[in-house]
């Protein structure tokens, strides 16, 4: 017998057998795994590179709209047939055929602005659908990290917590509860103010002001876990604290974090968008998600609906597929769950 | 006949692979039948569908389970019975009494409010009627005060008071037949003797038929007038319990009887299943053990209290053990017995220094090997730590379930220093797996793959990495099956003859004490009430305590 085919199946491999029984589990995975290539791709500037330039006309509609009508310029009638022949009593005339070699240097390129685009342009004629993309890149990525931030500081904290108790423990339920304390928007904007504009501020904001639940979640299952039997065995036969703390609890923990995490991505890119909605999100030269809502809702009223469909349906796509992914994620990761199926 | 189950089958689906629907057969074709006025008991070790039968006759069990076969309660089959007929039955007709009385009863709700509910329901009666037939019924069950007891949440009454409460909610509408499920298996011997007493005299005067359920021979051949053995799903042999005892025909049923340790015999090892079905005959030869073996652990005046919080800011003490004294000898076993709170495990963990700190205060002397293990510093009580080792009571919880037994059994002699390198530490424990029993391929499986006995024996490898002196088993074997109860405890006294180890042998267990201990520490509250040699303290016991101890232990069917 090899090596491989005697090391046994662990917990991890029998998760991922539950989870690929899970039709709608896989299926979302499939559509997260694209966006994180999407993610990628934007990020390497392969696709939707020139995301800023104004490739078609003002609010030009999207391909199955068809172009908007010309708009009726005003009153005055434009003239009709060839210029009128000044050359007789024009003192500059002389100078004409000169000025013609000089002009025949240059050469003015017409630049055709697209009538119509896939889904459709700006007020500034730039393609929504590269805008999408881009925007989807930063808010997947303030998400991701920022729910990472948050995962890692409520883990450490709250296995700190969870496992030592008494006078540090304490401590850091104060600390959780003076955070709690404050409205969660109030205390956004504060951090938000501290931190000024940027991706990497949206994420610290959200990553600092996001963690409670997460501790609260994991002081909880290190509390219960630090009684057991296999933890007190690890302390009879000398492991130490770190050990048992991140070497034993911790894996056995770790599906309670990682569901957190998940869950916490699909909430941060929500409140992406409220804080870009708000003024409060990333600076003005870049584009995400929530930036493009903001622009969306003064291109509605006059009747340009194209950027907030376009934005809406991608996010709704992202989020819901995240979020059942998630679910599936729990249901195969949690060993409560098992022998329900 | 008052209940006859014929060709039981019970089988649960598992879910479904390769779009096949997966079945587990639990119950394989099961007929016996309970007569009226008398008691069957139902014996087995764990899955071998003894709970699964019975639970089927009121259709207790799990939403995935089928049945088939028929079960004829009074000529009436209850497998076809619709649910409304079924809910008539139910409490009325048949009662049931499950293993663990505290989670049984509902916490929020008084007892008098939980025993008035099937008066009501069932009878019609007042409420006004309920309650003073309530309080009848506290009283016929033997508790005291019942008036007073009617407004008392199950919290504030002890495991065999709730007990009782449960056998009186099963009798308050008279039924026919009692169902018991391991009715006494979460309690003390003294308060299963009572138990057990309490539901023979109300069987004869309810004139009620009893199906008891219990993996305990000693206790079922104590109440019951018919047994019927069951092994993985399937009816072993039924018999009348005298002729179970005294003419057992079923080679299982012989094993069954001759693994448990009893108080009268004294074998030097305790025959195996698989022994008695080659017909070996027990082991009866002993060892001599070296009477001058130098003392290795020297325990004097030990403590240890736990602060109980009070109030607001208050805290009290509570001292669970109040001075133990004792001395280890190499080689020899020290075995530690008491009921439930007797502080016989806060004894034992202290010794480990395995309390939180914080928690109270330790106090008394731990001398081993010249030293007080309770004053040692950081850094010596790592090296001391090796030589004094322990193993849990639950084998499902003491080992890291996300570990390969390779790394459980790797880890403790990296973080020591034993091995030269990885490879050698492999060596080194594939070696102690063969010695416990198990082989090279558990070394990259999971605990979830193995049973219950394998993973003591894991455990106890575990331990044995760090070539310990001094090993605490903390009810080492109290979780386990007799079957493989008696396989550990061969273990047990295999690696001290051949390692020369010593023994902390903790246990409720009388019987088992008695099998592997050469001293014992009798425990009650905290307090060590008696301390003798084993074979004197089983033959002339000093104390009342030890004496009603000895008394509890089921003996088994003893004749007429």
């Amino acid at each position: 017998m090899s090596a491989a085919a005697k090391q046994s199946r662990g917990v991890w491999a029998l998760a991922w057998t539950r989870l690929k029984a899970d039709r709608v589990g896989m299926v979302c995975l499939w559509i997260v795994a694209a966006f994180m290539v999407l993610v990628v791709l934007t990020a390497m500037d392969v696709i939707a590179g020139n995301w800023q330039k104004e490739i078609g006309v003002p609010n030009a509609p999207p391909h199955i709209v068809g172009p908007m009508p010309p708009e009726a310029v005003g009153a005055i009638e434009v003239p009709k047939g060839p210029n009128v022949d000044l050359s007789d009593i024009d003192p500059l005339a002389p100078r004409y055929a000169e000025w013609e070699a000089a002009a025949s240097k240059y050469k003015t390129e017409e630049i055709t602005r697209a009538e119509t685009l896939p889904l459709g342009a700006d007020r500034l004629g730039r393609d929504i659908l590269q805008k999408v993309l881009k925007g989807a890149e930063v808010s997947i990525v303030v998400g991701l990290l920022a729910a990472l931030v948050a995962t890692f500081i409520g883990t450490l904290l709250g296995a700190v917590s969870g496992f030592f108790g008494g006078k540090i423990g304490d401590l850091l339920e104060w600390v959780y509860n003076v955070f709690t304390a404050i409205p969660s928007i109030l205390l956004i904007f504060a951090f938000a103010v501290i931190f000024g504009r940027g991706v990497m501020s949206v994420v610290l904001i959200l990553g600092l002001t996001g963690w409670t639940g997460i501790y609260r979640l994991v002081r909880a299952e290190f509390m219960k876990h630090r009684q057991r039997d296999y933890v007190r065995s690890a302390e009879a036969i000398g492991a130490s604290s770190a050990s048992r703390m991140f070497k034993h609890i911790l894996p056995n923990v770790s599906h309670v974090a990682l569901v957190q995490l998940s869950l916490h991505v699909v909430s941060f890119i929500k409140s992406e968008v409220i804080l870009s909605y708000l003024g409060l999100g990333v600076s003005v030269d870049q584009v995400s998600w929530g930036t493009m809502l903001s622009e969306a809702q003064s291109e509605l009223i006059l009747g340009y609906w194209w950027q907030l469909a376009a934005v809406t349906v991608t996010m709704a796509v992202f989020v819901t597929a995240f979020a059942l992914f998630t679910d599936a994620l729990r249901d195969a990761l949690d060993p409560k769950l098992r022998g329900l199926e | 006949m008052l209940l006859s189950i014929q060709d039981l089958k019970v089988a649960f689906r598992l879910g479904k692979e390769h779009g096949e629907q997966q079945r587990a057969l639990a119950v394989k074709g099961v007929s016996f039948d309970i007569p009226e006025n008398s008691t069957v008991a139902l014996v087995g070790e764990s899955g071998s569908g003894k709970s699964v039968t019975a639970m089927s006759i009121l259709n207790l069990l799990p939403t995935n389970a089928e049945r088939s076969g028929r079960i004829l309660f009074q000529g009436r089959d209850l497998l076809q019975a619709s649910q409304s007929e079924l809910l008539a039955v139910r409490g009325k007709e048949i009662a049931c009494v499950f293993q663990d009385p505290m989670s049984s009863l509902n916490p929020v709700f008084t007892v008098g409010q939980q025993l008035v509910e099937p008066l009501i329901t069932h009878l019609r009666m007042s409420a006004k009627q309920a309650l003073v037939r309530a309080e009848e019924l506290l009283h016929e069950v033997g508790i005291p005060e019942p008036k007073r007891r009617l407004k008392a949440y199950p919290h504030e009454m002890s495991g065999g008071q709730q007990q009782r409460v449960m056998i009186a909610m099963a009798l308050a509408c008279e039924p026919k037949l009692l169902i018991a499920d391991e009715p006494t298996t979460a309690l003390d011997v003294t308060i299963q003797r009572q138990v057990m007493e309490l539901m023979g005299k109300l069987k004869d005067k309810h004139r009620m038929s009893m199906l008891f359920i219990s993996h305990d021979l000693g206790v079922v051949g104590e109440i019951s007038d018919h047994v019927v053995v069951m092994r993985h799903g399937e009816i072993r042999e039924k018999a009348p319990v005298a002729d179970i005892f005294n003419a057992p025909q079923d080679g299982y049923t012989k094993a069954l009887l001759a693994c448990r340790p009893s108080l009268s015999e004294n074998p030097a090892r305790l025959m195996v299943i698989d022994d008695h079905i080659a017909g070996k005959a027990a082991d009866m030869d002993h060892k001599a053990k070296d009477p001058d073996a130098p003392v290795v652990l020297e325990v004097s005046g030990l403590k240890k209290s736990f602060w109980l919080k009070q109030g607001l800011f208050g805290k009290r003490e509570f001292q669970a053990v109040k001075g133990v004294n004792f001395k280890l000898r190499k080689g020899y076993t020290l075995g530690v017995v008491g009921e439930s709170g007797s502080g016989k495990t806060t004894m034992g963990l202290a010794l480990l220094r395995l309390h939180e700190q914080s928690n109270g205060t330790q106090g008394g002397q731990v001398m081993f090997d010249g030293r007080d293990l309770l004053t040692l510093g950081r850094a010596e009580w790592l090296q001391m730590r090796r030589r004094i080792q322990v193993v849990f009571q639950n084998p499902y919880a003491s080992l890291n379930p996300r570990f390969t037994i390779g790394q459980t059994l790797r880890e403790p002699m990296e973080i020591h220093g034993i091995g030269s390198s990885t490879a050698d530490r492999e060596a080194r424990a594939v070696a102690l797996l063969v010695k416990v029993g198990l082989d090279e391929t558990a070394m990259h499986k999971y605990p979830h793959e193995f049973s219950g006995g394998q993973r003591q024996r894991i455990a106890i490898a575990r331990c044995l990495t760090l070539q310990p002196e001094v090993l605490v088993l903390d009810e080492a074997v109290s979780a386990l099956d007799v079957s493989v109860q008696a396989q550990v405890l061969n273990l047990l006294k295999d690696l001290q003859d051949e390692f020369g180890l010593s023994y902390i042998f903790i246990s409720h267990d009388l019987a088992v004490v008695k099998f592997i201990s050469d001293e014992v520490l009798v425990m009650q509250n905290g307090d060590v009430v008696e301390q003798a040699a084993t074979a004197e303290l089983i033959a002339a016991p000093r104390e009342d305590y030890t004496r009603r101890l000895l008394g509890a232990v089921p003996r088994g069917y003893q004749g007429a």
